[in-house]
């Protein structure tokens, strides 16, 4: 026979399935643990969805040369390229690579800008996943002072 | 809860920058305590902005994201009176909106 106890705790959980799955408008918004968990570039990116890496100009990365503190390092990714379906940001040598995924959509201008941890000097990537999983490139080599993990 | 997000909107052209500070303690999992245990990750794993009551972003974001993090981004079609909401869900299930108008 059921308690009142396990009952409310078989609906808790039938509530968090339904939440879980109640999010139609933004599918892919659940979040990407593989492509985090990734410790290389090349990694992260296969796992975000992106096929063949080639670098290329459309893709701008903003970072500074040398950044004095690790903890908080400045990067943009842009590109005017159309039918970008993410934009990524990665650190080589951090412990995983992946810093961030962002979403375009068709109301937002591909330009993102927010700030990193790095752990040590690395080379930074902008990656863009294009809709035909198309994954173009740019990267940059930013110096780091002082480190940002392990304080 | 957690500290109110700092929103700044501002229109130019038809175009709107939107810069956001958000309050969080963004902890990577790799750093050790005094006694030598690792602290566990306490991160923003997801964020939401909307234009309008219309999502036009959602971001993923990993451990190596800063402290107290900002982001940047440019809405298309956002004028002055606009209303922009933003909304952060970190790994421990914690979420937080705010909202500011274009100006």
């Amino acid at each position: 026979m059921q308690t009142r106890r396990e009952t409310l705790k078989h609906s808790l959980a039938v509530a968090g399935l339904l939440a879980a799955a109640g999010f139609p408008q933004f599918a892919h918004a659940a979040y990407n643990k593989t492509a985090f968990d990734a410790k290389s570039v090349q990694d992260a990116v296969k796992a975000a969805g992106g096929a063949s890496l080639a670098e290329s100009k459309d893709v701008t990365l903003t970072a500074p040369d040398i950044a004095e503190n690790g903890a908080v390092v400045p990067m943009g990714v842009s590109t005017a390229l159309p039918g970008v379906k993410q934009l990524l940001i990665l650190v080589e040598k951090n412990p995983s690579a992946l810093v961030a995924i962002f979403h375009g959509s068709d109301s937002l201008d591909n330009n993102f800008l927010t700030r990193a941890k790095m752990g040590q000097s690395s080379d930074v990537y902008a990656v863009a996943i294009l809709a035909d999983g198309k994954a173009l490139w740019a990267k940059k080599e930013v110096k780091v002072t002082l480190g940002g993990c392990g304080g | 809860m957690a500290d109110p997000m700092r929103i700044r909107a501002q229109a130019a052209g038809d175009k709107a920058t939107v810069r956001v500070l958000m309050s969080h303690e963004m902890e990577t999992g790799q750093r050790k305590d005094a006694a030598g245990k690792i602290v566990p990750a306490w991160h923003i794993q997801e964020v939401t902005a909307s234009h309008n009551g219309k999502q036009v972003l959602s971001a993923e974001w990993g451990p190596a994201v800063s402290k107290n993090p900002f982001m940047q981004f440019v809405v298309k079609g956002a004028k002055a009176g606009d209303k922009i909401a933003v909304t952060w869900k970190d790994n421990r299930g914690d979420t937080r909106t705010d909202e500011a108008t274009v100006s």
